[in-house]
């Protein structure tokens, strides 16, 4: 089975303290560290299990810059076999440009199932996946959380809301997007990357892929960027931790629950 | 005059919130454009009707056999053209794993521009908004859509309220598609309960919750252990979850359970808008989190910006010290 993953380096913004550019546009991203996006990160270890299983080929694919490269070079150190890096140029990516650019690259290689994050951790649109599966006119079910291979079908099991699943069996070539917690991604060592990095990573331009930048009109753009309006929020308990134990006790005996 | 159309979510014969959430605010939306508004239903029979009847104008049914299992590979193409048809502006779909399946698909085949979790819709002389929440909710986005004949947007639940407002009567146009439409390359086979187990926190008085932030498996027993001493029940988020810490059965938001203790006192959970929508039950939230920024502070009654390990020894000796 020969399987495309296509992933996105995020910004890790869980601790931080974020800033918006003068622009109004995007954040300001010097001081922010970049990884794969954790959904991207299950696709991949997905893809390779499969591989693993029913042997096969597994191509990752990002749409970004050269420093973008990083999360290629992890694929390939997690078992990918080549990987492709669609440079954007100056255009400003928006979802539905980045699958089509996915489209383009993809449409002309042979691949049996296309693994997506369900979505990216940075602006969670989840639509690059879905979207690129209608372009390339391929069934495809979202927030999947177990996949097995049957012949020439997939059976797939689906994350639906207040704790149920959804069964569904799609003929191949087909389209997932992956939710977190299918698997648990095998840990990448620095020294396996810098042996991946000695593997070729297939660059092509928008040129490359037949298009032309005119042609790429966004569905969206940002109009502008805002922190959170100011809620009153929650009251803040200082003091020493014994203080604020304390002071947690006290507010548990409060409202009745018994300790 | 513009059309607002809703797509209307059903299980088990019951509306979604969120459906309900969508119509209420068409209503404000319809009033803007001097529109009216569609209910799109697709269902076996014509029991959801009488919920929405009240809230639309119209309500277009599509009526087929086993159209009770949401099928976004048979229900993209009707909506598809069912949007050629009417051309309604605006056309609101859950932000659930069904929409989230089915709109960025419909919005490649209408070839109208998408929109996708939006926790508010604004119209501003003439011209159309989405508002979202990008970076984990640290940051509003404000969103422009390229001019086009209609616009799609899917919405998070919990946005608006879960009201009906009332006063229309709707005309029901139903569509017999008999034997239903079928797909010969996706086929939903059943739905399977996955949350049940050993643990029911949804009927539990005092939830002890622990997040991403607790950091290691190791941690676990630590905070099993002050649960047993304060006789509290342990809840999780989704990513001890997802690094399987935990089984699913302890798992508060979305994909889990919605909780209503008295107290729910929550160690080391950010707070993203799937685990909060949640605990809006809750009588008391207290949380603690190191980084104070973390969305559960915006939601919680008290807050302990610390280091939760710490706190945690520091409530295990008060209790030894009290027992």
């Amino acid at each position: 089975m020969d399987i495309v993953v296509c992933i996105k380096r995020v910004p890790l913004t869980q601790e931080m303290d974020l800033e918006i550019d003068p622009s109004l546009k995007d954040i300001k991203r010097d001081m922010l560290s970049y990884n794969i996006n954790e959904w991207d990160n299950y696709a991949m270890e997905e893809a390779i299990r499969l591989k693993e299983n029913c042997g096969g080929t597994v191509t990752a694919i990002t749409v970004g810059k050269e420093e973008d490269e990083e999360i290629l070079r992890r694929a390939l150190a997690m078992g990918a076999d080549s990987a492709i890096r669609i440079d954007p140029g100056d255009i400003f990516l928006s979802p539905s440009l980045t699958s089509r650019l996915l489209f383009q690259c993809i449409k002309d290689i042979k691949y049996d199932l296309i693994l997506t994050g369900v979505q990216a951790d940075d602006t969670n649109d989840g639509l690059v996946g879905v979207m690129l599966a209608e372009l390339l006119n391929l069934p495809h079910s979202s927030v999947v959380i177990g996949v097995e291979v049957l012949n020439g079908d997939i059976r797939v099991r689906v994350e639906l809301e207040g704790g149920l699943e959804e069964v569904a069996q799609l003929r191949l070539p087909a389209l997932l997007t992956i939710q977190t917690g299918i698997n648990e991604p095998r840990y990448v060592s620095i020294m396996g990357i810098r042996k991946a990095s000695k593997k070729e990573i297939k660059v092509l331009d928008i040129e490359d892929l037949g298009l032309s930048k005119d042609q790429l009109v966004s569905d969206t753009e940002i109009e502008e960027l805002s922190l959170p309006p100011e809620l009153e929020g929650a009251e803040i308990i200082e003091g020493s931790a014994d203080e604020i134990a304390e002071r947690i006790i006290e507010i548990l005996k409060e409202k009745g629950v018994s300790i | 005059m513009s059309d607002v159309s809703v797509l209307i979510e059903h299980r088990d014969g019951k509306l979604s919130d969120l459906s309900l959430q969508m119509l209420w605010k068409a209503q404000e939306l319809s009033d803007i454009l001097n529109g009216k508004i569609d209910a799109i239903v697709f269902s076996d029979s014509e029991k959801i009707v009488e919920d929405i009847r009240s809230e639309v104008d119209t309500i277009y049914l599509f009526k087929g056999k086993g159209f009770d299992l949401f099928n976004s590979d048979i229900f993209k193409d009707i909506i598809d053209r069912f949007l050629k048809n009417n051309h309604p502006l605006i056309t609101m779909i859950a932000h659930s794993s069904w929409g989230m399946d089915l709109a960025p698909a419909l919005s490649v085949s209408a070839d109208l521009p998408l929109c996708t979790d939006c926790i508010d819709i604004e119209i501003k002389d003439g011209t159309l908004f989405a508002i979202r929440q990008i970076y984990n909710g640290k940051i509003y986005a404000k969103v422009r859509f390229r001019p086009a004949d209609g616009y799609i947007i899917t919405v998070r639940a919990g946005s608006f309220p879960t009201e009906k407002r009332g006063g229309r009567q709707a005309e029901v146009l139903v569509e017999e598609m008999g034997e239903g439409v079928k797909s010969d390359r996706k086929r939903i086979l059943e739905y399977v309960e996955s949350a049940k187990g050993e643990v029911d926190i949804t009927q539990a008085d005092f939830l002890l919750s622990i997040g991403r932030g607790v950091g290691d498996q190791e941690n676990i027993p630590l905070l099993k252990e002050l649960a047993d001493m304060m006789g509290a029940t342990l809840a999780c988020s989704r990513p001890v979850v997802d690094k399987n810490w935990l089984p699913k059965y302890h798992q508060v938001g979305t994909s889990g359970k919605s909780v209503s203790p008295k107290v729910y006192l929550a160690l080391g959970i950010s707070g993203a808008f799937q685990h909060v929508a949640g605990i809006g039950g809750a009588g008391t939230i207290i949380a603690i989190n190191k980084d104070p920024k973390a969305s559960i502070f915006r939601v919680a009654d008290y807050g302990v910006v610390e280091d939760l390990f710490k706190i945690v020894e520091s409530l295990k000796a008060k209790l030894k010290e009290g027992s």
